[in-house]
């Protein structure tokens, strides 16, 4: 077993684009729950309707990157407003049901066989990622050093993937330290004292919402950039890999999801070849290489429970300001 | 409240449950609400004066709670028609109430434990343009108006004794004191008519005198003021008018003295004994005077005491 391989692949990962793709989700949920208290379970169905809206009208419609981009959002918005028109009105839980309920409805919706010649079915829809290269920029060649060595294309969708998680980090920052954060951390904390102070508190969870799930979107878009749509790869686990990021680096901090998705991606791909590793080594003997894959999950279970139990905070987060019961 | 017609200087007519205010800031008709079988609330009329204190009293379960949380828009009534300063306020939201100058505070106090007692106070305030998703972006377009109400949170914040607390956290705040950031919170907002509910619930008897000189200072500053009390010595000493619910109807009002003398309504509302000190009637418990509440208790309520005793003779 090449030992050196195993770590190269693992820090590989702290710049890929899926790990990209995580941080922006992260983002997105950390905006709904560590800053506006709503329970979002369905990032994953944000981030399919992302992908799906981005992919199908390239393909059948030959749109370009931004059209696309522009598609992708406004899907998102949409599907925002339903989540959000009948349950925000309601209390926090009704919120989670409604997301894990719809994001598996986005799921099956986009598998079902009649949709087939739209969205691909099972098997997902490939061949869009044409528009996005030919704007790269970079000329071809090699560029990088250590684990991190890229084409001009791997290189491309990775500047493209970290801007965008730079940019929704940016936007945070900046509606966070203002009045409008001041008053979605109120709902946070108790949405009937902040209604009793004047604030239209359905609105400000509305754009809590969209502003999030438009981040989910875009994470979806590059999810899929370098790859192909599939639609098996929103299940809820998905959902969950994005809570754990974001508890690991801290809900209401600006570095905690994207460390937190560095840290996560990081220790899923370090994990999987550890294990397998030593498997093949002969030094663990008690499972198959086949059932690693399913260890490795358990270990992460775990972990996301000490992690709530021991430091609910993350890693940035201030203890004082966020323990878990929002 | 008697066979002889009897009249006060806030009441056009006769002293009586609903009757007309010379000038009202609150008018509700009508006003039901059920819960299931249970008629919690059953206003026939009533109107609430302004630049005065009023309280609003009754037993438990007399449905004064409901009809706080009917008249600011956070409970939607079955029936009824209310208005605050001649506008219709029935099917208002509650945000847009607050908005009107008729801001609430709550029996269960509501901090904003996660936010320092200066951003409550920020969040108190109206007109922020920076409260917008758009324009917060730019920080000049609200960094004016933050500095303003700033300043007058920390005004606020000097005279409710809590400048030193401004950057810590709401949460760390003793239960007192977070009722004094509550009362304060709303004041952010300049109201016409400030409703408390319970203000007084769990506050220490040092702090219960504090909170009784800021609610005097509110009608000073020239507001009206609503509260839902079971505290008589508060009722008794701030209010100017009184008003009674029970079973969800207004069964009585008038000025404190006359309302509170009223058999009636004693013995039915406030309980036969609500005049006499528990330690009183059940003779001396040594243990009640604990050393260290002996000299925050004794020097206030004493005094009241000593008043009240008075003013049963001179009557």
């Amino acid at each position: 077993m090449d030992w050196g391989q195993i770590f190269n692949s693992a820090a590989g990962e702290l710049l890929s684009p899926v790990t990209a793709a995580y941080a922006l989700a992260a983002i997105g949920i950390g905006v709904h729950f560590g800053y506006a208290g709503l329970l979002n379970f369905g990032q994953a169905g944000f981030m399919a309707i992302g992908a799906y809206a981005f992919v199908i009208p390239t393909l059948l419609f030959d749109f370009p990157l931004w059209a696309a981009l522009l598609s992708s959002v406004f899907a998102s918005i949409l599907f925002a407003f339903l989540l959000g028109i009948p349950t925000l009105r309601l209390r926090a839980d009704y919120l989670a049901i409604v997301t894990i309920a719809s994001a598996e409805i986005v799921r099956y919706v986009v598998m079902t066989t009649g949709l087939t010649a739209i969205t691909g079915g099972a098997s997902g829809l490939s061949g869009f990622n044409s528009t996005f290269t030919a704007l790269n920029p970079f000329a071809d060649g090699s560029y990088g050093f250590g684990p991190w060595v890229f084409t001009a294309n791997q290189l491309w969708v990775r500047v493209f993937g970290w801007s965008l998680v730079v940019l929704a980090s940016i936007l945070v920052f900046l509606l966070m330290r203002s009045p409008w954060g001041r008053v979605v951390k109120g709902i946070r904390e108790d949405e009937d004292a902040v209604r009793s102070l004047g604030k239209n508190v359905y609105a400000y969870k509305m754009q809590a919402l969209i502003l999030g799930g438009v981040f989910g979107s875009l994470a979806g878009v590059i999810y899929v950039l370098p790859r192909s749509v599939q639609p098996t790869n929103y299940a809820t686990t998905l959902t969950f890999f994005i809570w754990t990021m974001l508890l690991l680096g801290g809900a209401a901090t600006i570095l905690g999801p994207i460390v937190g998705a560095m840290i996560f991606a990081v220790l899923l791909t370090l994990s999987d070849g550890l294990i397998r590793g030593l498997i093949s080594a002969n030094i663990i003997t008690f499972i198959s290489s086949t059932q690693a894959g399913q260890v490795r999950f358990m270990i992460i279970g775990a972990v996301l429970m000490l992690l709530v139990i021991f430091r609910p905070q993350g890693i940035f987060g201030n203890k004082k300001e966020l323990s878990f019961n929002v | 409240m008697s066979e002889t017609m009897q009249t006060h200087p806030l009441v056009i007519g006769e002293v009586g449950p609903g009757c007309k205010k010379v000038d009202p800031i609150v008018v509700a008709d009508n006003v039901t609400r059920t819960f299931g079988g249970l008629k919690a609330v059953d206003v026939v009329h009533v109107e609430i004066p302004r630049n005065a204190i009023t309280a609003l009293i009754g037993p438990n379960g007399a449905g004064k709670t409901t009809f706080f949380n009917l008249l600011t828009g956070f409970d939607k009534p079955n029936t009824g028609t209310w208005s605050f300063e001649g506008h219709s306020l029935a099917r208002v939201p509650a945000f847009r109430v607050a908005r009107k100058g008729m801001v609430r505070t709550f029996q269960l106090t509501k901090s904003l434990g996660r936010l320092s007692v200066l951003q409550n106070m920020l969040l108190g305030a109206t007109k922020q343009p920076g409260e917008n998703i758009f324009t917060a972006l730019i920080k000049p377009l609200w960094r004016g108006r933050e500095q303003d109400i700033t300043a007058k949170a920390e005004d606020l914040l000097d005279r409710f004794k809590l400048l030193e607390k401004s950057s810590d956290y709401a949460a760390s705040l003793s239960g007192g004191q977070r009722k004094l950031l509550e009362m304060a919170r709303a004041l952010m907002s300049d109201p016409v008519l400030i409703m408390l509910d319970e203000p007084m619930a769990g506050v220490n008897p040092a702090l219960t005198q504090s909170l009784l000189g800021h609610v005097k200072q509110l009608k000073a500053d020239g507001m009206s003021v609503l509260f839902v009390e079971h505290d008589m010595h508060m009722v008794r000493h701030i209010s100017d008018w009184v008003i009674v619910m029970a079973e969800g109807r207004v069964v009585a009002e008038g000025p404190p003295d006359q309302v509170m003398n009223d058999p009636a309504v004693i013995d039915a509302y406030l309980g036969a004994h609500h005049d006499t000190d528990l330690g009183e009637m059940t003779g001396t418990i040594p243990v009640a005077a604990a050393p260290e509440t002996a000299t925050a208790t004794a020097t206030v309520p004493t005094e009241t005491t000593a008043a009240e005793t008075e003013r049963e003779v001179e009557k």
